[in-house]
């Protein structure tokens, strides 16, 4: 069970500090095109090989994962930031209409198959890697929305909530005081899944053409670069994938880790 | 000498037995599907790629070396002046729905395609028609308002074929031509089969059935050529593919010259860009070969100018806008951005617009110059960049023969406006003396390329990946054509 939690949380590091050394050091620069020295496979020079421009992919792989981890933080960002207050203000007013309204909007959304909406909202407001936050972000606010809701519901039955109710607190408060901190858990693993969505969805647009726009690197751009070259530079295709194969194999892993770690129904039959 | 005969006979039944029974159906892929099938009212490249020579023919017609010649009309008349210009029609020519081919289909397909609400893509190639009258039922006479060296030319493109009046109003679902295939089914998304028409008034075709398969996805191409589904792929979008065919017995590759001239185009109109000292930085912080090299794996030749070098007047401008990143930081110093400007560079779907925008986004960057890229697909590309004219800078192909014109038109997106390039172009076409054309084409070229109106990169090639065992191919792309007419398998 532990083991599940290392990997996840190591693999998902690695890629982390990957993305963060890159702000100051790659192994080559990445800014210019250098045809002379393209497709060259893995090997002393290029550790992962070189691109069709000549690039290196090591630092190519480095750079793009700013791009994945920064438009899956913001869009999980905005999941957390718009989609809890609103499910947090949903229980408080249990069957009231915000409830009502909220909730449907939800389930509105969550009717449409989120990556279809995803190349709708590029397609119409242009390509590029704040749009692609946005329409990832847009689906992250009723996940949170829903669960926010839900484990908040639960919560208000509690005694301590009702002595808080007691000792005048109004909903706004009691939510932000007591029921929070109390959900904080969940919002957490929830939050490393969807973050882990969120860079297969950043590479699925990036694929299409509708993500990051060159000369920004992009996990998912390299993959459809690398689509006609695959035959005589079997690299170039290789390691972007499995950046993203890792990189979301360790977030869920974490996720699950996390979960077994911090539910408290789970601690409970543990012990 | 009767049973002699008769063996004769006998003999040539039997071959043609045999010719049938060698392979005679052909699947062609081609990466773009015509939006409909009326050549002459659509700018689509690939509604002649498909019906140009093969169900529609013009007056006269394009070989495979660009040359022009007799189509339809088997001679013609030339008056003294040169205004005058007398068709002499083939006779015995008849449309695949059996109407008549005659001098009324020519007048009404001339007429319909110079009227004021003509739809042709090219209304250029008919403006200096003054009219067009039936003589007889096999000649016709076209007077021009001034002489036009390039009227014959003009005539030869997808966009002056003759078609019938009698089948005009279905010809985008159900084209009739006169050519030596006949139209026989579309299945949108997917294909269109030609099948061989048997009263043809010349040699036959070769091939019974054509098919024409699109598949706009270069990875699907590879697969489909190398799994044999495809028998040949004229222009295949995979360049990097090609060594592979190369090494592949079971394939031919054929590398042809076309007549597109891929430039950076470059808005005239749009601050920084309309100072020419900016747009001679740009160019000189390009450096070609490494376009052609990284974007194309090598195929392709340098221009200096908006011109085909295979073409007799093509002059050698390269040295004029040679590699020099130096010269284009001073250049940019001397216009007052020292320190470099801000530009979009939009481009369209095609590999050497991707790729080559990605290597001279980097190459611009070396001198200081930032891009911002967005990739657009063709609809989107028309809509804001040709019509739109909202951009900075886009890479495109320029495909038709001979277009050095479109520097005369000042609302032409890349917005050029020159009264001394529009008076030599008004020369040009009022001039039928070959040696003062040669001339006046040469200054031509000099004054696009002196007052660096885009970034002149290559002229690009076409490869065609075919099947080993198939002949009569067009190697070159001299107009936007797939002559099957003369394509035959060898066994």
């Amino acid at each position: 069970m532990k083991a599940g939690l290392i990997l996840g949380a190591g693999l998902a590091g690695v890629f982390v500090a990957a993305a963060l050394v890159s702000f100051a050091w790659v192994p080559h620069d990445i800014g210019g095109v250098d045809i002379a020295a393209r497709l060259r496979p893995p090997g002393a020079g290029h550790l992962l090989g070189t691109d069709h421009f000549g690039r290196d992919i090591l630092s190519m792989i480095m750079v793009g994962a700013r791009t994945s981890i920064a438009v899956a933080l913001v869009a999980v960002g905005i999941g957390i930031g718009v989609g809890v207050p609103l499910g947090l203000w949903a229980a408080a007013r249990r069957g009231s209409w915000a409830d009502e309204v909220i909730s449907r909007a939800g389930d509105l959304i969550f009717a449409f198959p989120s990556l279809l909406i995803a190349v709708m909202i590029t397609a119409v407001f242009g390509p590029s890697a704040v749009n692609a936050i946005i329409a990832i972000g847009i689906f992250n606010i009723p996940v949170f929305a829903r669960l926010a809701r839900g484990a908040a519901m639960s919560l208000w039955t509690r005694d301590y909530v009702l002595a808080a109710r007691v000792a005048g607190k109004g909903g706004f408060r009691i939510s932000a005081e007591h029921i929070l901190p109390n959900i904080a858990n969940l919002l957490i693993v929830q939050g490393t899944i969807q973050f882990s969505l969120g860079i297969l969805a950043e590479a699925g647009l990036s694929y299409v053409g509708l993500g990051a726009q060159p000369p920004v690197p992009s996990w998912g751009r390299m993959l459809a670069d690398s689509q006609t070259m695959i035959a005589i530079a079997p690299h170039m295709a290789l390691f972007p994938g499995l950046a993203i194969l890792l990189t979301v194999l360790g977030l869920n892993l974490l996720g699950d880790g996390l979960r077994d770690l911090l539910d408290p129904r789970l601690r409970r039959r543990r012990t | 000498m009767k049973p002699f005969r008769m063996a004769m006979l006998a003999g040539v039944m039997t071959m043609a037995a045999m010719a049938a029974h060698a392979k005679s159906s052909l699947v062609v892929g081609l990466q773009l599907e015509p939006p409909h099938l009326d050549p002459t009212s659509a700018a689509a490249g690939a509604i002649d790629q498909v019906l140009y020579a093969n169900v529609f023919e013009g007056l006269t017609r394009f070989g495979a070396d660009g040359s022009v010649g007799p189509g339809l009309a088997e001679s013609w008349d030339i008056s003294e002046d040169g205004l005058i210009y007398t068709f002499h029609l083939r006779a015995g020519v008849s449309f695949h729905d059996g109407t008549t081919f005659d001098a009324r289909d020519v007048k009404f397909s001339l007429d319909r395609a110079r009227d004021e609400n003509s739809q042709n893509a090219q209304k250029a190639l008919f403006s200096g028609i003054e009219s067009v009258e039936v003589v007889d039922d096999l000649t016709v006479r076209v007077t021009l308002s001034a002489p036009d060296g390039g009227f014959l030319f003009n005539m030869a493109w997808g966009d002056a074929v003759i078609v019938a009046s009698e089948s005009i109003t279905e010809i985008k679902q159900k084209p009739v031509g006169t050519g030596a295939f006949r139209f026989e089914d579309w299945v949108q998304g997917d294909r269109i089969t030609l099948v061989r028409n048997p009263d043809y008034w010349g040699t036959p075709a070769q091939l019974e059935e054509a098919t024409f398969k699109f598949i706009s996805d270069p990875t699907a191409a590879f697969a489909a050529v190398m799994a044999e589904d495809v028998d040949a792929f004229p222009g295949f979008p995979a360049p990097e593919n090609l060594p592979q065919f190369e090494a592949d017995p079971r394939f031919q590759v054929l590398v042809g010259s076309t007549e597109g001239e891929t430039v950076l185009a470059m808005n005239n109109k749009l601050k920084p860009l309309d100072d020419v000292r900016v747009r001679k930085a740009i160019v000189h912080a390009i450096d070609r070969q490494a376009i052609i090299d990284g974007a194309m794996f090598g195929l392709g030749t340098p221009i200096g100018t908006h011109f085909a070098p295979h073409h007799p007047d093509y002059v050698d401008l390269l040295d004029q806008s040679a590699y020099d990143p130096e010269l284009s930081k001073k250049l940019l110093a001397e216009a007052g951005y020292a320190d470099g400007f801000t530009t979009t560079l939009k481009l369209p779907p095609p590999s050497y617009a991707r790729r080559g925008g990605e290597i001279i986004a980097a190459q611009l960057r070396a001198v200081g110059i930032e891009t911002e890229i967005t990739n657009l697909e063709w609809a989107q590309w028309l809509e804001e960049v040709f019509r739109g004219r909202d951009f900075g800078l886009t890479i495109v192909s320029h495909t038709e023969p001979l277009d050095i014109g479109i520097y005369a038109r000042p609302d032409y997106y890349f917005q050029y406006d020159s009264a001394e390039f529009q008076e030599m172009y008004a020369a040009l076409t009022g001039e039928t003396d070959p040696a003062k054309r040669s001339d006046l084409l040469a200054s031509m070229q000099r004054r696009i390329a002196e007052d660096y109106v885009n970034g002149y990169l290559f002229q690009l090639a076409t490869p065609t990946v075919a099947n080993a065992k198939l002949r009569g191919l067009w190697i070159d792309m001299p107009t936007q054509a797939i002559d099957l007419t003369g394509v035959y398998w060898t066994e």
